[in-house]
């Protein structure tokens, strides 16, 4: 069985995804997770101290568009998504935190 | 014990674009909500970002005006959070690798010349607005996704008096160099204020505070007013600064504890997928500073240098641009720097506040003035009633010389005019002509006021007094 990685807790990835887990489930994972973590660990024995980070694969740059105005969805199919809406706004749960 | 607070501010600046940061739909303040919407800002699955390349433009150039140097590569990441603002449930933003870096706004605070310096300015998207109604938030996602930049200070200043000058400056220089329109009322310039203090001489800062999302330069100023009072307060006393976020109560002018969404490191932070890096180039950089507007500063020293006008009046022209801009294109037709100034401090300010209108919305033009002022040199016209032609045309429009014909406010310079009415003053006030000619030269003051009184105002003073002295001294 690897080691445990302190910083990665299932339950706290699973709260902050808001999923719901057993107690069966976060056990299971947290195995799971246990062993992705551990493999991908594996790395630190490489020496990288002078290799650039990559944030892509393709060394593609600058795809920018021109700051003009196109389309925008018709308001009535946007609301047509949402679960309610108000006046043309798209109501939620109440979110203020105070 | 002696305390010292520490501030840095986080400043959320809605760039001038056109359309959003990563899709082509309209940025527009006050638009029918949910109208400005497409798959891209909505975070429908699948859709894809595409990068606004006058929102970059614009990021870039106010870096160079603040003296940051451009990343010649950046990149773009994400920010996971769940909050109804973002429907895409990450904001795409640059965490390690920003557009600009370092910089600073040097500025005067209480008469001394202070620098605050930068840490960064990175590119991001907006968030949603939300509204609050009984039982439920409504979001409008006209504003999601719209190009905000966020400038980020040092923890470099030490009263709200510092932190208001930088924001007045910065300000200032978004507006002029075309970055940015600065409304507050509209949320274009938003701040995060974080302050902590220390006992004077520890090395270590305090715990820090941080009062979210403030727009009012006021509230930002008594908010940090209020924080610093308190947390040495709760030192004084014994205790512990909590590290937290705080919210401000405009009413009761208080912070007060906040829960917070998610703590920092639980935003998740990686590469954005879905957006390429940028590349930013020597030559490209050249050309934008080849673009770059003057600035308050530099046109300050001009109006002191070439127009020959006092630091305190180049000072107030320049404090804001309208104003600047203004009085540049009254300046187009005269010479006479220091006259327009005048009237643009006096007249023009008084009337503008008294009516609460802006100087785009006086009804005298720059020509106008500039006529004003022509007549006034030409001394047509006195200065005093050089005013009240500015008065009635504020109040009424028209034009300067017709208002000057109508109502008969030209001066009086003609000789014959003048004499009478000097002799006149002259004949009924022996007192103070005895005084004059006994070597009190003060005395013909009120002789010139007796004069003035009798042309209604009319009379040239200068001229006046050329005559009277001609009579008692000759
Ligand atoms: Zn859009």
């Amino acid at each position: 069985m690897p080691e445990a990685n302190p910083g990665m807790h299932v339950s706290d990835i699973a709260h902050l995804a808001r999923i719901d887990l057993t107690s069966e489930e976060t056990a299971l994972f947290q195995s799971q997770l246990d062993q992705i973590l551990h493999y991908v660990e594996q790395l630190n024995e490489l020496d990288v101290g002078g290799v650039e980070p990559t944030a892509h694969a393709i060394p593609v740059y600058n795809v920018l568009r021109k700051d003009e105005i196109g389309q925008s969805l018709d308001r009535d199919a946007v609301i047509a998504n949402a679960p309610a809406a108000t006046g043309g706004q798209i109501r939620v749960p109440k979110i203020i935190d105070q | 014990m002696k305390y010292e607070a520490t501030i840095g501010l986080e400043t959320h600046i809605m760039q001038k674009t056109n359309t959003k940061m990563f899709c082509a739909c309209k940025y527009e303040y006050g638009a029918e909500p949910n109208t400005h919407v497409c798959p891209v800002c909505l975070g429908y699955p699948g859709a894809l970002p595409v990068m606004n390349e006058k929102a970059i433009e614009l990021c870039c150039k106010a870096g160079l005006l603040l003296g940051c140097e451009i990343n010649p590569y950046s990149k773009w990441d994400r920010k996971n959070y769940f909050y109804p603002d973002m429907a895409k449930n990450y904001q795409i933003t640059q965490a390690d690798q920003p557009l600009c870096l370092g910089g600073q706004v040097a500025v005067e605070v209480d008469g001394e010349m202070k620098t605050f310096t930068l840490e960064r300015i990175h590119q991001e998207e907006n968030a949603a607005k939300n509204t609050h109604v009984a039982g439920a938030s409504l979001v409008d996602y006209n504003r999601a996704g719209t190009a905000l930049m966020e400038i980020v200070s040092n923890p470099c200043m030490h009263s709200a008096a510092d932190a208001l000058a930088y924001l007045t400056a910065l300000k200032q220089i978004m507006e002029y160099g075309g970055i940015s329109d600065c409304n507050p009322e509209k949320g274009q310039i938003r701040s995060d204020v974080n302050v902590s203090v220390r006992p004077v001489g520890q090395e270590k800062l305090g715990s820090k505070v941080e009062i979210k999302n403030m727009n009012s330069f006021a509230f930002i100023q008594q908010a940090i007013e209020y924080e610093i009072d308190r947390q040495i307060e709760v030192l004084e006393s014994g205790g512990k600064v909590v590290q937290e976020t705080r919210g401000f109560d405009s009413d009761r002018g208080e912070t007060f504890s906040q829960r917070t969404k998610e703590n920092a490191h639980d935003y998740r932070y990686f590469p954005e997928p879905d957006l390429m890096p940028v590349k930013i180039s020597a030559e490209q950089i050249g050309q934008w500073r080849s673009e770059l507007p003057e600035l308050p500063v530099q046109r300050r020293e001009r109006y002191v240098k070439e127009l020959g006008l006092p630091e305190y009046d180049a000072g107030v022209l320049t404090a804001d641009m309208a104003t600047s801009d203004w009085f540049e294109r009254v300046m187009v037709h005269t010479r006479n720097a220091k006259a327009v100034s005048n009237f643009i401090m006096g007249e023009m300010m008084r009337l503008l506040s008294e009516h609460g209108l802006s100087i785009a919305e006086s009804k005298v033009t720059p020509e106008k003035l500039a006529e004003i002022i022509a007549l006034i040199d030409a001394k047509t016209i006195s200065t005093g009633a050089g005013k009240q032609v500015f008065e009635i045309i504020f109040n009424e429009g028209g034009d300067p010389k017709q208002i000057v014909e109508e109502k008969g406010m030209a001066q009086v310079s003609d000789d014959s005019a003048l004499e009478g009415w000097a002799d006149e003053a002259i004949a009924s006030n022996p007192k103070p002509v005895e005084e004059y000619k006994a070597g009190n030269a003060a005395s013909i003051n009120f002789l010139m006021g007796q004069v003035m009184k009798a042309s209604r105002g009319k009379a040239n003073p200068g001229a006046v007094m050329q005559m009277l002295k001609q009579k008692l001294d000759g």
